[in-house]
């Protein structure tokens, strides 16, 4: 249960090994937070950062297998994470595949896999997580999408679907959370320095793991719905996302 | 009937924390129930129903000519959660916190029986009632002590102190002259008028003390509520400036020495209850309140704590500054041999978290402690710090609701079910 501030005493972490999702957790990190679980395919993976979590203090600090693939076991998976460490207080999905363009145009089954991470993936354990937080009757949902969200570019059209559709779904399920007590935060990152994007050349407005965490902290403080990392590129986006087409695909973006 | 996420008992919800809210879960509403007090003027005691509010209470027997043995800053709670948070007044130093003055009560358990409990009736469960914020079960009725009075007025010495020390002093050295005491210090001065304060004490008015219209009616009691806070107000209106103004004219107001000046019940123990719905002017962000509770020998401590809230900038337009007697047997009832202070502070500031977490340990560290009818920042662990017989409290709590049926936010935060 969070404090009056509402400094979060549980964060899950679904996606334990991303740049965002650590750099997240250790803005979220208060004194009264004593529970943090981090849920990754291999837990080892997310050993390192698990601790550099207890060195902020957190009393316990659980890695946890977790496959986003694995769509009938989510339910299960955030039922006992509950039953085990107490109602859940944040929970950030923040798990994802990029995927390489032209190895989908190679091999069009090869993005199958993506799909089912990012979009089958985020909404099994999202309405798994939606479930929990109305029982509880509080808790923050926190979903990472992307300015795809506002409209799809070419350079990355199968990823950038995978967080239009995931994009949808979350504002809708946000939306059905009202009154519940429970509520949900979407997040749309521009391009990200961070692992994923490694060797890949930035698009505009480019900004750090640590940016959208920021970016994350104020929205879960203000109660937003929706909050855009550089916060400039929202302005910028919806703008874009009315632009005509042959404009917007001679665009290098 | 009661799910997995059980049920808590709630008053007039007039705690600052969530001690009365149940996420996700029941919450059984007693306000406003109940019908008429039954008092007993020989024995001088008075039962009522639990959803009973002590305005409705006083209302019930000041013109009879009593009063309630404890009176909080407002009138507008109720008997049962003001025994669960084991309530305290400006009286507290002289004759302790409500649960001193209970002869019985009626606690509706998690088995679904009711059991009758007083100090020596159950003594070990009354006593994890007392302060127990709910969690052993429902408190359904009680009978307190009641304290008679000749006149509903009160007869007050008011004297200005120039800081800390001065009232400290004043008070360690005067105080038990009083049946009332408490003094309001004002947080915004600083340097050498770090912690200058007004110091007001009296009893209630003899009836010699009384002339003219208030002789005749000497048991008039009709406290009205002057002005209500609109439902609007902006973040930051309540900012260093308008507090600073505020606090100079309280300072300024109050005489240097004034002795027995007469009020009423209402302007001497329940200012707040003046404006309805005043937590409002702390705009949509609210506002958190912080009490502590430290022992004698750690006015260091104290006089740490005004100077980092002073100097934040957060600072309160309602700081009050009490000594308490000593403590009663209840293991999570707050009050204890020492001082406590009171302070709002307006919430939404980012780092006021931390700041307070950092007070904490000064605090805990000093052998001090919070009030959980207040809290709505500390952690699992500076409850057990502050409260040592924590497990005691638990095990007799557990002992009569094995399956966590009481529950509520607060309880979930401080790991306490």
């Amino acid at each position: 249960m969070q404090n009056a501030f509402g400094d979060p005493q549980t964060i899950v972490l679904l996606g334990g090994t991303s740049d965002i999702g650590q750099a997240t957790v250790r803005r979220l990190i208060r004194p009264s937070t004593a529970r943090v679980v981090l849920a990754s395919r291999q837990p080892a993976d997310s050993e390192t950062f698990a601790a550099e979590v207890r060195r902020f203090g957190v009393a316990t600090v659980e890695c946890v297998a977790f496959d986003a693939c694995s769509h009938a076991t989510h339910t299960a998976f955030i039922t006992d994470l509950a039953e085990r460490h107490g109602d859940l207080d944040v929970v950030l999905l923040a798990f994802g595949v990029l995927g390489n363009p032209d190895d989908f145009i190679a091999d069009p089954a090869s993005a199958a896999p993506v799909l089912d991470v990012n979009y089958v993936g985020g909404v099994t354990v999202g309405l798994a997580v939606a479930n929990q937080l109305r029982s509880q009757g509080h808790g923050r949902m926190v979903i990472f999408s992307s300015v795809a969200g506002e409209r799809v570019r070419k350079a990355n059209y199968v990823y950038g679907s995978t967080k239009a559709g995931l994009d949808g779904f979350a504002q809708g399920l946000g939306d059905s959370l009202q009154g519940s007590g429970a509520s949900l935060l979407v997040v749309r990152p521009g391009f990200v320095h961070s692992k994923m994007t490694t060797g890949m050349k930035p698009s505009a407005f480019a900004s750090t793991a640590d940016d959208v965490a920021a970016a994350v902290e104020r929205g879960l403080r203000t109660k937003a719905h929706t909050v855009w990392s550089p916060p400039l590129i929202r302005f910028i986006f919806s703008a874009l996302r009315h632009l005509p087409r042959p404009i917007w695909r001679s665009l290098k973006i | 009937m009661v799910g997995r996420r059980g049920a808590i008992a709630r008053g007039l919800a007039r705690s600052y924390g969530a001690p009365a809210q149940n996420a996700g879960g029941m919450v059984i509403g007693l306000a406003g129930q109940g019908g008429t007090p039954r008092l007993d003027p020989v024995a001088q005691t008075v039962t009522a129903h639990a959803g009973v509010s002590l305005d409705e209470l006083m209302k019930f027997l000041v013109p009879q000519g009593f009063f309630v043995p404890v009176t909080p800053g407002t009138r507008q709670v109720t008997l049962g959660g003001a025994i669960a948070a084991d309530i305290h007044g400006k009286n507290h130093h002289l004759e302790g916190s409500l649960g001193n003055h209970v002869v019985r009560l009626r606690l509706f358990l998690a088995d679904g029986s009711t059991m009758e409990l007083g100090p020596d009736q159950h003594p070990q469960l009354f006593w994890a009632t007392v302060g127990g914020m709910g969690l052993t079960g429902v408190i359904l009725d009680a009978t307190i002590r009641v304290l008679p009075i000749e006149t509903s007025r009160m007869l007050i010495d008011t004297e200005r102190a120039t800081d800390l020390d001065d009232v400290c002093a004043r008070m360690a050295e005067g105080d038990h002259r009083y049946r009332y005491s408490v003094a309001w210090v004002d947080l915004v001065a600083k340097g050498k008028h770090l912690g200058r304060s007004v110091l007001t004490r009296g009893d209630h008015a003899p009836l010699s003390s009384l002339s003219g219209r208030a002789a005749a009616t000497p048991l008039a009691f009709n406290p009205q509520t002057r002005l209500a806070a609109p439902s609007f107000v902006p973040n930051g209106l309540l900012n260093p400036l308008s507090i600073r103004i505020f606090n100079e004219f309280w300072y300024r107001k109050a005489p240097k020495h004034r002795a027995d000046q007469v009020c009423s019940i209402g302007s001497f123990f329940h200012p707040l209850d003046m404006i309805r719905s005043w937590g409002r002017l702390y705009g949509p962000q609210g506002f958190v309140q912080y009490q502590i509770a430290l022992p004698f020998g750690e006015e260091r401590v104290l006089r740490t704590c005004v100077e980092r809230l002073a100097n934040s900038g957060d600072s309160s337009f309602l700081v009050v500054l009490k000594r308490f007697g000593e403590g009663n047997p209840g293991p999570m009832s707050f009050p204890m041999l020492g001082w406590t202070i009171t302070l709002d502070v307006a919430a939404g500031k980012p780092g006021l978290s931390q700041m307070l977490q950092s007070l904490d340990h000064l605090v805990l560290d000093a052998g001090g402690r919070h009030y959980l009818a207040k809290d709505a920042h500390m952690t699992a662990g500076a409850l057990r710090r502050g409260y040592p017989r924590f497990e005691e409290w638990k095990a007799i709590r557990d002992k009569v609701d094995p399956t966590g049926m009481w529950q509520s936010d607060l309880a979930r935060r401080l790991d306490m079910v």
